[in-house]
């Protein structure tokens, strides 16, 4: 077995170094009846490099990959292009083969990287401080939502129609359970926000209101209006990001006063993934830092006086705290956090900034073309790199026949808000720097014949 | 003024002041002194080009044009600064990461290559279901290995962690006594479990109470007995436990909760000691998540991402989390989600996270588990286990051993910090270990030994390296027992001395901002020639 060294030579010495006179003996407190005398049945033996390599590829053949051909789809997952040098990068041994920083003096490497992630999450934000990453958008979206409480001590949260359904059912699944009241509902077909009516309905039990930004629908919005509804009731703000790059050019939450806005990472430096793992970022004003999730790096200086970082405040936290920890968090997303800021870095302000403009200048001109398409109508005023289609037939089969013709071509509402027929025909279709003016021409040529 | 601070170092660090620099940079040979992106990068530098000029937005008042302030690098600078940054950290690459709980052993790099096919990196979690066929197969497949290898009805491949997976499997408990009418409150946890256990149950609305202990690190048996009744909802026991013993008694635990109406939890945190040698499911377990980043060796790149499928007994399977995979009849597979739930799921207790769990560690775990087979995972937990006795063995006349004399130990040795010279600590010995070139192990955890050392070499290092890391805790050990001084100020070689924690939490600061300069004194930036 390739990755095991011991040799049956060694393990006659150890065991007797041990003395042990067989490995049975070191498992002598497995009581009887859990104990197996050889491999489990059932299962199939070790195999070579070779071997699973092909197995693997095989099983990946069978998806259609997204750089195959046109390629649409966002509502909470971007496909960017990822410098060849953030992926070489993460994979430096020392970066990939390392733990959780517990022992900063040799764990220098992976802190700094955390204090420049914070720093880099914190300014795209607009937020004074961001913590060293959670799992994703969906679960930083809800621990923002139960640190509105700690915060406020108040329980009941509103929700825009305008966030992702998704994060919606995590917070709801989680509310279940912790006693939070939840105010939700589905988007409606509409061009605006429904902000003005959430600022409305803000109350002295209010402990936050969640907004996306832009939201599900692609939609942006002003929230300095809403931010100070809030601000007056003694509410927290918390807006949701799933597409940082839209920060380069629209404004950021935190300068419009948001009080937490949390987002999904995936979108730069990551990739799809199918998923998983990608990045959660967690960002809030000052003020709120001792009520925040997960971890934090803090600068410091060694016993020589050199600067260094090291993980603080870690009395929030479960391995101190135990039962009254602000998150039971423990691993975060590291590497996907190392991985967004090498290509942040490698962006800088001015890159962002036309990485955003591309995106923002392609999907205008997909939304033109598109709209051509008889059947075929653009919902959104305004939208960064994803806008919502309204068609004149439900948007699920298209997508399936669309994919037929080699096409992927959005996430329909119906997928995502299943059993509500008023969403039926909506379209969500998102477009990066990745889709090329002949990929629009595709879409727009495969939609019009489906929709014939 | 663009430029952050292009001079690329801090002024005060060729000024005297603190820093012994005996060389003009600061730095030693290969020992490369690295400033942050914010003071060698400017906002008008990019290492990405991009091929076309975007039209003009028209954004109003919604256009970000105050300055954002994030630092740009070419490309060779960028390559540059994380390389010199990835030379400051300790990694199971350079050599043993004996951090007990954690599992650091070898990661494969087949693993790597594997995860990056396009058919797996390049895909969208909400790609319609026939184009993804390969990735559902790939959840499938694992899924299979889990339930086998763990004697368990199914898992939950969802939780992106083993706290995450926590959650989980204890929201499944949840939902059980709920779908019973039942309104247990208490979740029972010994003072030795991971801090993640007490977090989450509490986080799901339990009160957490102790259960007592045995003199040789085990669950006392007669005393959890006592104290089950109709308003304890469950125990959550790690098995192995964090001393590093397996819990004999467990089969009797298990059937103990059961008989008075409650849940097991296990934490499978240990998972490495028995894997492909004792079942959980043959020990009366109701849920364990599995850490994938631990016995399944995906990389733990430097605080995760981890990845926590939670395997569950019949009883609690029906409220298992949203979304997941079926096989049809037909071969292919389709993702249950909410709208099918309703027929073939309508118990599930909801949503954990926005998509299917960490894919990119579904097709590392795949790999790893395909490569070591059936009985490659009973080696792997039999070698890991034969590691640990032998530290435990070669060390305990050295170090104090408090579990040691109730037989063998699984895979990982927890020692004291008894007997060592007035005035030296656990944390010396670790700091001790910086400078002989290994990670220390991890220290003062669990809680229920004072000065707690817990190692775990796991089964991919060899005897040599063994040997050799016994002769450095050893020879470290008799320093801090002899009282020798120089132990206190280690480590002297590491890329810093001791940190001041103190300071960092006192007063925070988490993100860079520019300095403040003396009015009349030149700006960072000004420095920087911008």
């Amino acid at each position: 077995m390739r990755y095991l060294p011991l040799t049956s030579d060694d393990r006659t010495a150890m065991l007797a170094a041990v003395g042990a006179s067989s490995i049975d003996d070191l498992f002598v407190d497995v009581p009887a009846e859990a104990r197996l005398d050889g491999p489990i049945p059932g299962l199939p033996n070790h195999a070579s490099e070779l071997a699973v390599e092909r197995h693997m590829a095989a099983l990946a053949q069978q998806n259609r990959a997204a750089g195959e051909g046109p390629f649409f789809l966002g509502a909470g997952a971007y496909r960017h292009h990822v410098p060849a040098s953030v992926d070489h990068l993460i994979q430096r041994g020392e970066f990939l083969t390392a733990y959780t920083p517990y022992q900063p003096e040799i764990a220098q490497g992976t802190l700094q990287m955390l204090f420049e992630f914070q720093s880099q999450v914190a300014r795209l934000l607009g937020t004074d401080v961001a913590n060293a990453s959670m799992y994703d958008g969906s679960t930083a979206c809800w621990e923002a939502i139960v640190m509105a409480r700690r915060v406020t001590k108040r329980g009941k949260a509103l929700l825009s129609t305008g966030l992702h359904p998704h994060y919606r059912s995590v917070a709801r699944t989680m509310a279940k359970y912790t006693g939070d009241v939840l105010v939700d509902g589905d988007p409606s077909l509409e061009a605006g926000t429904d902000w003005a009516a959430l600022a409305a309905s803000i109350d002295k039990e209010t402990s936050c209101v969640v907004v996306q930004y832009p939201d599900i629908l692609g939609r942006i919005d002003d929230m300095t209006a809403l931010a100070s509804a809030c601000q007056a009731a003694g509410a927290l703000l918390i807006a949701v990001v799933t597409e940082p790059v839209a920060l380069g050019l629209i404004k950021a939450p935190g300068e419009m006063g948001a009080d937490i806005v949390v987002g999904e990472g995936q979108s730069i430096g990551v990739g799809l993934q199918f998923g998983g793992p990608y990045v959660g970022l967690f960002a809030c004003k000052a003020k709120y830092v001792r009520q925040m999730p997960g971890r934090l790096c803090g600068e410091t200086v060694d016993a020589n006086g050199k600067r260094g970082f090291v993980l603080t405040l870690s009395t929030r936290e479960q391995h101190i705290r135990r039962e009254k920890a602000t998150s039971n968090i423990c691993t975060n997303s590291g590497l996907c956090a190392l991985a967004f800021s090498i290509h942040m870095t490698l962006l800088g302000e001015a890159g962002l900034r036309r990485l955003a403009a591309i995106n923002h200048s392609r999907a205008k001109l997909a939304a033109t073309e598109l709209a051509k398409v008889p059947g075929v109508s653009v919902l959104n005023g305004g939208f960064f790199n994803e806008f919502t289609l309204q068609l004149s037939t439900a948007a699920r089969p298209v997508v399936h026949l669309l994919a037929e013709k080699g096409v992927l071509g959005g996430v329909s509402l119906g997928r995502l808000y299943p059993g509500n027929d008023k969403l039926a025909n909506g379209l969500v279709v998102a477009v990066t720097e990745t889709v090329t003016e002949e990929d629009i021409a595709a879409f727009a040529a495969a939609l019009k014949e489906v929709l014939a | 003024m663009t430029a952050l601070n292009r001079a690329g170092w801090r002024p005060e660090m060729t000024a005297g002041g603190a820093d012994d620099s005996v060389t003009f940079t600061g730095n030693r040979a290969l020992m490369l002194e690295e400033p942050l992106i914010f003071e060698i990068g400017s906002t008008e530098t990019t290492g990405v080009d991009f091929d076309e000029v975007a039209a003009a937005a028209d954004l109003g008042a919604l256009a970000r044009t105050a300055r954002i302030g994030l630092p740009g690098l070419s490309e060779s600078e960028t390559v540059r600064h994380y390389t010199r940054l990835s030379r400051q950290n300790y990694a199971i690459d350079l050599g043993l990461f004996p951090l007990g709980s954690c599992t650091m052993k070898h990661n494969p790099r087949l693993n790597e290559k594997v995860a990056r096919m396009a058919g797996f990196a390049d895909a969208h979690p909400l790609q319609p279901q026939e184009t993804v066929q390969g990735a559902y197969a790939v959840i499938h497949e694992l899924a299979e290995w889990l339930v086998t290898l763990t004697g368990m009805h199914s898992v939950a491949m969802s939780p992106k962690a083993g706290a995450h997976g926590e959650l989980c499997g204890i929201l499944c408990i949840k939902a059980a006594l709920e779908a019973r009418g039942d309104d247990r409150r208490v979740l029972l946890v010994p003072e030795s479990a991971h801090g993640t256990n007490p977090a989450t149950a509490a986080f799901a609305g339990f009160t957490v109470e102790d259960i007592p202990a045995t003199a040789e690190g085990r669950v006392d048996l007669a005393a959890l007995k006592a104290r089950l009744g109709p308003d304890v909802a469950g125990v959550m026991i790690t098995n192995p436990n964090t001393c590093g013993l397996f819990e004999r008694d467990m089969r009797a635990i298990s059937d103990a909760v059961h008989a008075a109406g409650g849940y097991v939890y296990c934490d499978g945190a240990n998972f490495n000691a028995i894997v492909g040698r004792v079942r959980p499911g043959d020990l009366g377990v109701d849920a364990m998540h599995i850490n994938l980043h631990k016995t399944f060796s995906t990389p733990h790149g430097g605080g995760g991402p981890g990845s926590g499928p939670v395997v569950l007994s019949e009883a609690l399977a029906p409220f298992a989390p949203l979304p997941f995979v079926t096989k049809q009849a037909d071969g292919g597979f389709r993702l249950i989600e909410e709208e099918s739930a309703g027929e073939d799921h309508p118990e599930t207790f909801g949503r954990m996270t926005a998509f299917h769990g960490q894919m990119g560690m579904f097709t590392r775990a795949l790999a790893y588990i395909l490569s070591h087979g059936a009985d490659g995972l009973k080696q792997v937990a039999e070698d890991a286990v034969l590691n640990a006795n032998y530290i435990l063995r070669n060390l305990d006349d050295v170090l104090d051993a408090p579990f040691g004399f109730s037989g063998p130990c699984m895979h990982e040795a927890l020692f004291s910090d008894k007997g060592l010279a007035e005035g030296f600590s656990t944390l010396d010995v670790a700091k001790g270990l910086i400078d002989e070139g290994y990670h220390p192990m991890t220290v003062y955890f669990p809680l229920v030994v004072h000065g707690a050392m817990l190692v775990e070499p796991t089964e991919t290092e060899s005897k040599a390296v063994l040997d050799q890391f016994i002769g450095a805790l050893r020879s470290i050990a008799l320093r801090a027992k002899n009282g020798d001084p120089a132990l206190k100020t280690a480590p002297h070689f590491a890329p810093r001395a001791r940190l001041d924690e103190t300071l960092a939490a006192r007063k925070p600061v988490l993100t860079w901002s520019e300095p403040a300069v003396a009015p009349g004194a030149a700006s960072l930036s000004e420095i920087g020639g911008s």
